[in-house]
């Protein structure tokens, strides 16, 4: 159905984001790395306001914001939906992608790039959001019910990001004492094959934050 | 089954006049509930407990909290007249885009109009100016950013059209002559009952930053 690109990072967790959704829906695509310390015209061009990853290019026209992505993949092809039907539940599901862009994943970045006192205030926010998180998700399997929603889709970081910044820190934020039902959904999360094929290489993932977390004053 | 719908708000929130806007475009009936922000109601607390923040929309006792996801709440809940989205995916892609855009931008660089002084306001005013000039290019020749009739963009931005003499005032610079479409363009969206009915009067909310102003110590 048209020809479909994506202007992405192999480690941006919203770049992913888009590839999760597009290959939920068996969507081919032509995959163009940027290199984020170098942006090529062509992301310059097709995303002049934020010069930002992702950029998704639809018989050549773009459109940038992960989330407003997923909602035109959505929208555009509609085999396995990732947002719910009906509108009280559409609302739901953005409310809580929101709640992680907004509250979540803000929290976690500021424990990875803070240190000391501002340090420990970050992981008293990040787990109280994260504990709000884990609330909604009480006894379903995934946050859209029995198969991965938009919300799983955006929640990517804290299912697999988290990990490898804990294992390059040596901060412990989620445990499965601290957070059994969330837990749980990432053990799910990582071993669903549309997820699982979807994520960047561990290792290379784990070094890169290494080198970074090393250097001096680096903002993602 | 009975439509029974509340809004949660407060009268100067840009927030909560989109909301406002969007219900009387779609000729909905509710009960408008201002809040006292420093006394908040046991409903505001049940109905948001995770925020704490108006507006909250609730219909039929159900919440719906986040003024662009209550929007859109409104446009899919009653999709019977005036759609606030395009049906198109593309446009609707770019509709959600520009209201992100206004969304990170406005409300919190606005703020810093009325209060930070010395290079911290200069350079708040500029970046302002240069956010509200992406704006117009976007709007371009259109009357509305929706098109002929008022869409979402429209809704999301036009609250803070009350907000700009306060702005002004504050900080101390003119909005139309670097701005003029976006002006007339805001001008144009008064004149429609939908928003002129659910914005406040500029020197209402003039006085309102006047006292906020004040509780922040900013001389």
């Amino acid at each position: 159905m048209g020809e479909v690109k994506l202007l992405g990072s192999w480690g941006s967790p919203f770049s992913r984001r888009v590839e999760m959704a597009l290959k939920h829906k068996g969507v081919e695509y032509e995959f163009i790395d940027e290199d984020l310390a170098n942006k090529s015209p062509l992301l310059l061009q097709y995303n002049p306001v934020h010069k930002k990853v992702p950029v998704l290019l639809h018989n050549g026209k773009p459109i940038a914001e992960s989330v407003v992505i997923l909602e035109y993949i959505d929208e555009t092809w509609k085999t396995n939906p990732i947002f719910p039907k009906h509108p009280y539940e559409k609302a739901m599901a953005r409310f809580w992608a929101k709640f992680i862009d907004e509250k979540c994943n803000p929290a976690i970045w500021q424990i990875i790039w803070s240190r000391d006192k501002e340090r420990d205030k970050a992981i008293e926010e990040a787990i109280v959001h994260l504990k709000t998180l884990e609330n909604e998700l009480k006894d379903k399997k995934f946050f859209g019910g029995e198969t991965i929603g938009v919300v799983d889709i955006v929640a990517n970081l804290i299912g697999f990001w988290l990990g490898v910044m804990q294992e390059a820190t040596g901060i412990e934020l989620v445990t499965k004492e601290r957070f059994p039902i969330l837990s749980n959904w990432i053990d799910e999360y990582v071993s669903c094959s549309v997820i699982k094929e979807n994520l960047p290489p561990r290792e290379k993932l784990l070094e890169a934050f290494k080198s970074r977390l090393n250097a001096p004053a680096w903002k993602y | 089954m009975a439509n029974e719908v509340i809004l949660l708000d407060f009268w100067p929130s840009p927030f909560g006049m989109r909301v406002r806007i969007a219900l009387a475009e779609k000729g909905v009936k509710y009960e408008y509930r201002d809040e006292d922000l420093r006394n908040k109601s046991p409903l505001l607390l049940q109905m948001n407990p995770i925020h704490k923040k108006i507006p909250v929309l609730i219909h039929n006792g159900r919440p719906v909290c986040e003024s662009l996801v209550a929007v859109q709440y409104v446009d899919e809940a009653w999709n019977d007249k005036s759609p606030l989205l395009p049906s198109d995916p593309y446009q609707r892609a770019q509709a959600r885009f520009w209201a992100d855009f206004v969304d990170k931008k406005i409300y919190d660089i606005g703020k810093k109009t009325w209060a930070t002084k010395g290079e911290e306001l200069e350079a708040a005013k500029k970046e302002f100016i240069d956010a509200l000039k992406l704006l117009e290019v976007e709007l371009g020749n259109k009357p509305y950013f929706g098109g002929e009739t008022i869409g979402y963009v429209d809704v999301v931005l036009i609250p803070f059209y009350c907000w700009f003499y306060a702005y002004e005032t504050c900080g101390n610079f003119s909005i139309e002559p670097e701005c003029p479409v976006l002006i007339a363009w805001a001008k144009r969206c008064m004149q429609k009952e939908s928003i002129s009915e659910s914005l406040p009067d500029q020197q209402k909310v003039y006085e309102f930053v006047l006292m906020m102003r004040k509780n922040l110590g900013i001389e």
